[in-house]
């Protein structure tokens, strides 16, 4: 596969041109391109370049939007072709992603989602009006690494302790990061509820998430490496 | 001549309206199920939780609702009237946070820093009503709405924008004004407050919303739709169409609102913004927002109904030039645009701080722009002529009679927040938020609190005591036990 290929499929991204991003990955497959090489060079390049451009404010929401759906219409093509082949992307981490109980404000979430997604995260976005019970299900069916909880109302920003609660009541909390946001949601109340990180916007919250991913490493590191008594 | 903004001609209005009519048709406006049997009986479709409105119901129930009406003041004088062109303005509300005034750093807010914010609002004349301005972060939750009402009925005697936190919560308000006005009906005949109820974009009329919608109407208090469009995320990105947007969230409120209590009291209102498409943020300074409050408002005085915005509020994150840019602004176009109630002085960074610093320094963009809308009059029969016969060419007005009796109708005198040179300041170069925080010290030390009648007092103190022992609330923060009680302390 030649360079110009990963190059327009790169670019296809940028452009936010699904259709031409599936048609590129279909080529690939044709061609008999290995479906990582595909994503790994041409396409998740793409989300970088797009994720560093939002970052430098010369790019903007709606141009992200189409970049991510083209990504996804570029991996509809490609994840058929992985699973064939018992390949995995490598990931930057799993997220489970949704909007409390009785909240069905959606955009913070998916903006938060779309920029993680461009970050080379994976993300589950659950959707509004989740209750805590449904989090803890999906994070242990998707081997979620952080949760992240979104709440635009005061009145509902209570809920997020209920995600809590559901992730301790089902034993993952200590495998599981919780991450919280919304309007109405501070550093304080993170705190007081015991969340491990609080995020004011979406930009915040990828560098959030890379760091809970960092803390959820360097723990699993110091558990794995043999414990050296002195002498 | 009273100056007049206008941002669109008849025949866009007219296109807006038919949209408008549209859009609750087809689409429909997603309601809460207590509200469908309302709904079917006036001859509305409803399915799935989607009610299919047509434009004759629509339009009867817009006829119904009343052209004006007035909010009154604790000693029963209208002090707010809702309807024509009539401007006025109070402090943005339900704000989470404030800026510290020693630190200037934002903080979660307390019962003290709203009783503070009333107190310097009720000293200043620019602010014809309060409002529940503040969370307080040192009350509970689930009382939070009740608790920051009772502590502005308790410190100010002004009418009061306020609003529940929940469908359940809202009889809990409405019982504390009725103590506060001596009785329900009272309170009808004559009302302190009015209530904010938010439909959520794009055309839904949620469970909360829908319920305080009809239990405002039953209970004969003012309700004032505050439609929310985000252009460009949870309504059209263009200007004109999100303005459809907030028209049919206007019009199946007040559809949903007239079907409970015909004549019952409702304002065509919002707080529409731009979606800032770098950042997400919804930029309440931005002036195409301020474009939007303007634009709505005018569909809403089309169709002759009392209107409301959310203008004058700042984005800078601390009192700067930015953040007074933007507020006087607004302030001047919600005044040229007409719109009866102009919430939003105060804030900053996109509604989630409030400041009672910027407070007093938005009240002289209010005040000029009070003075902006008075226009230009002919006070003398001739407008140059005989004061010049007095003259000559000498040109020694100072001296004239007129200059005496007129100066002080044609000018505005501010604050010494507004730097005009006086003796006062000289030797001094205080920058604006040292003049602000002066400004506040001197209207706190001349604020009175005035009591109501005992036995109301403590009608309204053994309410406060039983719902706040409910949430586990010990005391009552902020409110002193009045004297006649005991010694002054904290409750």
């Amino acid at each position: 596969m030649s360079d110009d290929t990963f190059s327009a499929m790169r670019q296809s991204i940028i452009d936010g041109a699904p259709d031409q991003a599936s048609e590129l990955a279909q080529q690939a497959v044709a061609a008999g391109i290995a479906p990582l090489d595909a994503i790994n060079h041409g396409y998740v390049p793409g989300m970088h370049a797009v994720g560093e451009q939002f970052a430098r404010g010369q790019m903007y929401l709606p141009d992200m939007m189409a970049s991510a759906e083209a990504m996804r219409s570029a991996m509809a093509v490609l994840d058929p072709e992985l699973k064939k082949l018992g390949a995995e992307r490598s990931m930057e981490g799993v997220v489970v992603l949704g909007t409390t109980k009785g909240d069905i404000h959606e955009i913070g979430k998916m903006l938060v989602g779309t920029l993680l997604t461009a970050h080379g995260f994976r993300v589950h976005d659950l959707g509004v009006d989740v209750a805590g019970d449904t989090f803890a299900a999906k994070a242990r069916e998707f081997g979620a690494d952080i949760v992240g909880v979104s709440a635009l109302l005061t009145t509902t920003m209570r809920n997020q302790k209920g995600v809590i609660e559901a992730l301790e009541k089902a034993g993952l909390r200590s495998q599981v990061k919780v991450m919280v946001g919304g309007a109405p949601v501070t550093r304080r109340w993170a705190e007081e509820i015991g969340a491990d990180g609080y995020a004011k916007d979406a930009m915040s919250a990828v560098a959030l998430a890379r760091e809970l991913m960092q803390q959820k490493i360097q723990k699993q590191q110091q558990t794995q490496s043999p414990v050296v008594e002195s002498a | 001549m009273r100056p007049k903004l206008a941002l669109l001609d008849q025949p866009l209005i007219e296109r807006i309206l038919a949209e408008a009519f549209q859009l609750i048709e087809d689409p429909g406006v997603r309601v809460a199920p207590d509200v469908v049997e309302l709904l079917r009986a006036a001859g509305v479709t409803v399915h799935d939780g989607v009610a299919h409105i047509p434009e004759d119901v629509a339009r009867r129930s817009l006829a119904l609702a009343p052209r004006e009406f007035y909010l009154y003041d604790r000693s029963g004088k209208p002090a707010v009237h809702y309807g024509g062109d009539n401007v006025h303005f109070d402090p943005g509300s339900s704000c989470l946070n404030i800026l510290d005034p020693a630190t200037q750093q934002a903080r979660p807010a307390q019962s003290a820093d709203l009783v503070r914010l009333v107190q310097v609002a009720e000293m200043l004349p620019q602010f014809a009503a309060q409002s529940t301005a503040m969370v307080c972060n040192d009350v509970p939750q689930e009382i939070g709405d009740w608790y920051r009402l009772l502590l502005v009925l308790w410190y100010s005697e002004k009418p009061v924008v306020t609003g529940a936190f929940s469908a359940s919560s809202l009889h809990t308000l409405l019982e504390l004004l009725a103590l506060e006005s001596g009785s329900s009906a009272a309170l009808r005949n004559k009302p302190r407050a009015i209530f904010d109820v938010c439909p959520s974009p794009p055309l839904n009329w949620s469970e909360f919303a829908s319920e305080n919608l009809v239990e405002l109407a039953r209970a004969g208090v003012p309700a004032e739709i505050v439609s929310v469009p985000m252009a460009g995320a949870t309504a059209p990105v263009t200007l004109a169409g999100s303005v459809v947007q907030h028209a049919a969230e206007c019009i199946s409120g007040i559809t949903i609102h007239q079907l409970a209590q015909a004549g019952a009291p409702i304002v065509w209102g919002g707080a529409p913004a731009i979606f800032d498409m770098r950042t997400g943020k919804t930029p309440m300074g931005a002036i195409e927002t301020a474009m939007l409050d303007v634009a709505c408002a005018q569909v809403g005085k089309y169709l002759g109904l009392p209107t409301h915005a959310y203008m004058v509020a700042g984005d800078g994150r601390v009192i700067d030039a930015q953040s007074e840019m933007e507020s006087g602004m607004s302030a001047v176009l919600g005044a040229l645009a007409g719109i009866n109630m102009i919430s939003g002085a105060g804030m900053l960074d996109f509604l989630a701080c409030h400041s009672i610093e910027k407070l007093v320094i938005d009240a002289e963009a209010i005040a000029s722009a009070q003075r902006l809308i008075e226009g230009i009059e002919s006070r003398t029969e001739s407008l140059a002529v005989a004061m010049f016969a007095q003259t000559g060419l000498h040109g020694d007005f100072l001296k004239l009679k007129e200059t005496r009796a007129l100066f002080r109708q044609e000018q505005h005198f501010p604050s010494a927040i507004i730097d005009r040179g006086l003796p006062s300041m000289d030797g001094t170069t205080p920058g604006i938020l040292d003049r602000a925080q002066q400004r506040v010290e001197q209207l706190l030390s001349t604020y009175t609190r005035h009591p109501l009648a005992p036995e109301r007092e403590q009608e309204i103190i053994a309410f406060a005591q039983r719902e706040a022992g409910k949430a586990g609330l010990e005391g009552l923060p902020e409110i002193l036990r009045p004297q006649y009680v005991g010694e002054p302390r904290l409750i």
